[in-house]
This record gives C-alpha cells, structure tokens and sequence, in this order.
C-alpha cells in the first residue's frame, strides 16, 4: 500500500469529497462526517507514513507538520478541514511532480538521447555490444537510422550526421574520411567506420549533459536568498504557531499556521524559472554554465566580437581568378600545382579551390622556396612561378603594371587578400581570397541590438583594411585592429572602466584571455573542443551567431520570469500571514492557496520551455518575403 | 573508489535534497553525494571494500525515496 501512487491517492480522496459534498446535500450530516474522516485518514495515512520515514532518519520534514494539523484538526472536530487540507496535499503533490518535470523536460529529453550501444568490428566479426564495452581505439560500424555512440574521427565511408544533440542544428551536415563525429548524433542516411577515442563519460555529449545538470543545480543570489530565508521561514512559522496556542490557547489558529508553515513557493520560485531557461538553451546548442551567469549575461549592454571564425566563416575562399594571357582554370591549376606543397592557409585556400573546380592537379613542384613574409617560388612543368605579395614581385624584379596594381587595390579595399602570381618573371595573374561575412550575422546583430545592446565592438588581430570593411558591412559602433591577444585583454578592461557590462565572444582558445576578463565570455562554433568548454561562461555549441542572440534575449526572459516567480512566492507568504492573522483563512483555504501559488510559479516557468526570441521570428519572417520576391523576379 | 548514479523519481521539495546528502554522507566509505534536484539523479563516490551500490540504494529507499535505475561504473 506504500507504493500507491499519488495519483491514485488523490482520486480516491477527490471521490469521497465529493460523496461527503452529495450527503451534505441531501442532508445526511452523520454519514457526511464519517465520510470525510475515512477520507482524511486514508489519505492522512500516506503523509504520516513519510512523516515517520523522514523521522526515523532525524530529519524534519513538512509532512511532520500537515500530519500533525490534520491530527490536531480530526480531534477538534474539523473533519471538513481535515479531508480537504489532504486531498490538497496529495492532489498538489502531483500536480507539481507532473508541472515540475515538465520545466526539466528539456535535460530530460537529452539524457534520453544517450545512445545505448553500438557495433564494433572485432576480430571475432561485427558484434552488437553495450555502449558501456566500448573501448578507446575501437573500430565502430555505424549504419542508417543508428546513433552515434563515440566520439571519434570517420576513418571509411560517408554519411548525412543529424548533430542536433550537440549543436542544436536540426539541418543534417554531410561527412566524410577525416571528419569528427560525435556521440549522441543521429546517422540519418550513409555508413560509416570510425575509431573511437572517446568513449562514455569522456565524449562530448556526456560533458554537456554533466555540465548542463551542473548548471541547472547551480544557485543565483536571488535562490541563496530565498533560501535563507525559507530556512528561517518555516521554524520561525512552527514557533509562532506554539506561541499562538500557548498565548491564546485558539487550537484551529495554531493548526492553520502549521499548514502555511511549508515554504513552498519560496523555494521553487526561483530555481524553475533557472531550469526551464538552462533547458531551453542547451536544446538551442547554448550551454549556460549556471544561474549566475545567466543573470550576468542578462544585463549586458557592451558586445565585443573576435572577427575570424565569430563574424566571418574562419574558412577563406576564392572570390576571383584574374588572368592575364592564360585561361583561368590553366592558371588557377599551375598555381594550385606549386602551392600543394604549401602549408600557408592562403595556399591551401588555392589547391581546395582547384579541387572544387575539378581540376586534375599532376606536375610535382620543383626547387620550391617558402619566403617568410613574401610568398613562395617554385617551378612546375618547366616554368618559374613566383606567389605572393607586391614584395615578392619587387624582390624577383616583376613589374607591376598601373592597371594591374588598380586592380589588385581595388580588391583589396572590397576585402580580399590579393595574391600576385608571375609566370616567367611575368605577371600572369591575381587570385583574390576573402574571408566571408557568416550569412545570419548582420540578423543576429540586428535583433541583440533590438533585446537592448547598446554598443557592439570587433577586436581583431587582422590588417585595419579587412576589419574596417567587415565593420561596416555589419554597422558595429567601433573596430579595433591589429592587435595581440593582450592587447584585446586590455580593451575589454577598458570598457569595463567605463561602467559597460561586456560579454565577448570568440573562438575560445586564441581569445580565452579576454573571455575570462570579460563579465560573459562566450566561446563559439567549437563543437567540443575541451579548452573553450571549460574556459568559457558560455558555449555556443554550433558556429552560428542567431544562437548567441537567442542566448540573449533568452537571458533576458529567464530573469523577467524568476522575478515575477519571487513577487508571487513573497507576496503569496505576505497574503497568507496577513490573512491567517486577520482569521480569514483557515486550514483548508490556506492549503488552497499555498499549493496555488506553487503551481502558478512552476506553469509560469513551464513558459520559457518553449521559448523563441520574438526578433528572430520577424526576421525569420522578413527572409521569407525577400525570397518570395526574388523568386517572382526571377 | 567507484561511482554510481541513480536516477530517482522527480523530487519536488528541495528539503529532500539535504535528507539525502546527509544520511548517505554518514554511511562509512562514502566519499561523495551529490543530489541533483532538477535533473532527479543522486551521484555518489564510494569506497567499493567499505560499502556497495546496493546499500546505498537501500538507504535512499528507506528514506522514502523510490529508485528508478542505478548504473555503477
């Protein structure tokens, strides 16, 4: 009889109230009463019995305290009181368990996703073993429709991956040999062969998961607060309720106080809202390491943005190919050719290109020479190549015509990097890279703008040029370049100086001083890097910037809704005392109103759940509209 | 020193918090507790010659606490 659950119990007990409401009715006052006392015992019974566990251990608990008023209430005669100050207990205690889970539903549903097991290709054939039996260094085979149970690097095959775990990002991304793959993600459709090197409690999606429930524990000072004071609340409550008997010797008057003396409210106001807001953002692919910095990351009104990789992609790429005499997949090819041995980005950024154009890449470079601040010079299929720089050209006596130097600023100042390639100790051609503005950025700035930043800043280690450009394409108030990590240090304390809140955002690991300065530090698009995990406030699981303005915005809804949750819990205190004191409340009314106040609070937070930043879905909408009409243009 | 995790049925009062982490943290060999309120699980550390998984289950049911599933590593 233990086990019923609660449910059943306050069903059972909802019954006989209303069969003790029928009697009333009819007038069987008699059998009325010793209706509501089988219902106050039978359901007063379950209350005890945790009453009595709760004791044996030495500890005080709040069913101590209902049992002895509804006791205290049956011996005076209050058997109305009594059944429903029960029921209410029982019913509220479920209700809050089902509203309760529903505000940790979104932790819930992520633990729920840890796969369970995997096939590995041992030497004894493909065999299915529990994730558990999965060791470092093992071969995993990964099909169809399965969930990824490692984190490890592709070694065979290709796949669509679903990464919504671990980014929020429901869109599935293709990979290939060479690519990482993380535990937890879904294979939608492909095969592939990975080697496991972290397993369990090590990969990625396990350190969410800790570090989310860690979060979610985590207290703010308004919850510290709270709780202090609920920890005097209820004693303090008990006494007076000692008192009022001693004093006053009004029995009914010290029971109520004992049913009002559990700080329900109090305690959960605060740590629901915590932990729907943490849930919601961990579903986004944003990881925010506590209460605490959610509230810090609520009042920012200063954002400073690492330009590489934050508000541009980080990848650069190709934007043209000038040639002067050859064809212009010839010389992207020759170039390609010579700069295959190159370990320059720049370089590498040439050959990538050379193979998007499926260009066959098969003379070998000869008497290759890197020169450090220049470029390089090599020779391919019988000719001189020079690549690189203006200096390069001038240190290998290539003239550089007006026109030819026209355009080379010119692309330049629209934001390239332009490198200058002489066939022959002739100018052949100009191959202009970029690094591209991330397409949502401008959006993303747009709405924290909107949710109440006041300033945003780019810092950047880049030439002054680029920064400028990228500055003004996405209206940022301010640009500062060329500078060194320590440098970016020293600007975020400036602006702190001059009162801003300043959260900054970059990649985690050239940036982590000045993330850690900073009052938020987000680190982004690390898909699980373990430096700027454990060195950023916040982590921005996927390399978008929407998120970190959903983040924001977020930030700003949690904090609005844990303090409309503690205005209720106070005030409802304040109502009750007040109340009690004034004698209009007695022991079933002030049951009714504590377990309301209780479920208003969890619904209230149950609300940010589903939260969406209501910029992002105008904007949303905008981009919609502009490509219906480009379409009808077209 | 292993560690197990037990996943509970969801707590509703965070008094049960301290009512837990205490009378687990008496037992002899336990090194660590920790009650997660909102994700509903308990983390314990343990000294495996000391005590074992199962005593400490026993201990949080006799509390008054059902016990869903444990996984000890």
């Amino acid at each position: 009889m233990n086990q019923m659950k609660n449910s059943h119990i306050a069903g059972i007990t909802g019954l006989l109230l209303f069969i003790a409401l029928a009697l009333h009715l009819t007038g069987l006052a008699q059998w009325k009463d010793n209706v509501l006392i089988v219902s106050s015992l039978f359901a007063g019974y379950f209350i005890a019995i945790k009453a009595f566990k709760a004791l044996r251990m030495k500890a005080f608990s709040i069913e101590l305290l209902v049992t002895i008023a509804v006791i205290g209430a049956l011996i005076i005669g209050e058997y109305v009181e009594s059944a429903v100050v029960t029921f209410l207990f029982i019913f509220g205690a479920y209700l809050e368990s089902r509203t309760l889970e529903k505000t940790r539903s979104s932790l819930r549903e992520l633990i729920d996703q840890t796969p369970t097991e995997a096939t590995v290709i041992r030497p004894e054939g493909h065999i299915k073993v529990p994730v558990e039996e999965v060791i470092k260094g093992d071969r995993v085979l990964v099909r169809s429709g399965e969930k990824i149970a490692v984190d490890g690097a592709i070694v065979s095959g290709q796949a669509l991956i679903i990464e919504a775990a671990i980014t929020g990002e429901s869109v599935p991304a293709s990979k290939s040999a060479g690519d990482r793959v993380f535990s937890g993600t879904i294979l939608d459709n492909g095969y592939i062969e990975i080697t496991a090197d972290r397993v369990g409690d090590d990969t990625t999606f396990a350190k969410i998961i800790e570090m989310v429930e860690e979060a979610q524990e985590s207290k703010t000072k308004t919850q510290k607060f709270l709780d202090r004071f609920a920890q005097i609340y209820t004693p303090a409550i008990v006494i007076l309720s000692v008192l009022v008997y001693a004093v006053s010797r009004n029995v009914e008057l010290a029971l109520t106080f004992l049913v009002i003396a559990c700080p329900g409210a109090l305690v959960i106001s605060a740590p629901v809202s915590m932990v729907a807001g943490i849930g919601n953002g961990a579903r986004n692919g944003v990881l925010v390491k506590g209460g605490e910095i959610m509230e810090k990351l609520s009042k920012i009104d200063l954002v400073i943005f690492d330009k590489t990789g934050t508000l541009t992609k980080g990848k650069p790429e190709v934007t043209e190919v000038k040639s002067w005499g050859l064809e212009e997949n010839a010389l992207l090819r020759i170039v390609a050719e010579a700069e295959k041995v190159s370990e320059h980005h720049l370089g590498q950024t040439i050959v990538n290109e050379a193979r998007k154009r499926e260009l066959t890449l098969e003379h070998e470079p000869q008497g290759v020479e890197i020169i450090k601040g220049g470029g390089m010079v090599a020779t391919v299929a019988g000719q001189h190549l020079a690549i690189g720089n203006r200096k390069l050209m001038a240190d290998q006596g290539v003239t550089i015509a007006e026109e030819v130097d026209a355009y080379a600023v010119a692309r330049e100042k629209a934001g390239n990097t332009a490198v200058l390639i002489a066939i022959d100790k002739r100018l052949a051609g100009i191959i202009s890279i970029a690094d591209q503005i991330k397409p949502e950025a401008q959006a993303a700035i747009a709405q924290l703008r909107n949710a109440g930043v006041k300033q945003t800043i780019m810092l950047t280690g880049d030439n002054r040029h680029t920064a400028q450009l990228v500055g003004k394409e996405l209206g940022l108030d301010a640009v500062h370049a060329e500078l060194l990590p320590q440098d970016k240090v020293k600007w975020v304390n400036d602006f702190k100086s001059q009162g801003y809140r300043v959260a900054m955002v970059g990649d985690g690991i050239n940036d982590a001083p000045a993330l850690a300065t900073a009052d938020v530090g987000l680190a982004m698009g690390v898909g699980g890097t373990d430096i700027s995990m454990e060195t950023a406030d916040i982590v921005l699981m996927s390399d978008r910037l929407d998120q970190f303005a959903h983040a924001y915005s977020l930030a700003k809804a949690t904090v609005r809704n844990m303090q409309q949750n503690t205005i209720v819990a106070v005030g409802t205190v304040i109502f009750l005392l007040a109340g009690v004191l004034l004698g209009k409340i007695f022991l079933a009314s002030g049951m009714l109103v504590h377990e309301l106040s209780v479920l208003l609070v969890t619904l209230n937070a149950v609300r940010l759940i589903r939260y969406r930043a209501r910029g992002k879905a105008q904007l949303d909408a905008q981009g919609t509209t502009t490509r219906d009409t480009s379409c009808q243009a077209a | 020193m292993q560690k197990v995790v037990f996943n509970m049925e969801p707590f509703t009062c965070p008094s049960c918090v301290k009512k837990i982490e205490n009378t687990i943290g008496r037992i002899d060999g336990v090194n660590e507790i920790k009650v997660m309120f909102n994700s509903g699980r308990v983390r314990a550390e343990f000294d495996s010659s000391k005590t074992n998984a199962d005593v400490l289950e026993n201990t949080i049911i006799k509390l008054g606490y059902p016990v869903l599933s444990k996984k000890v590593s």
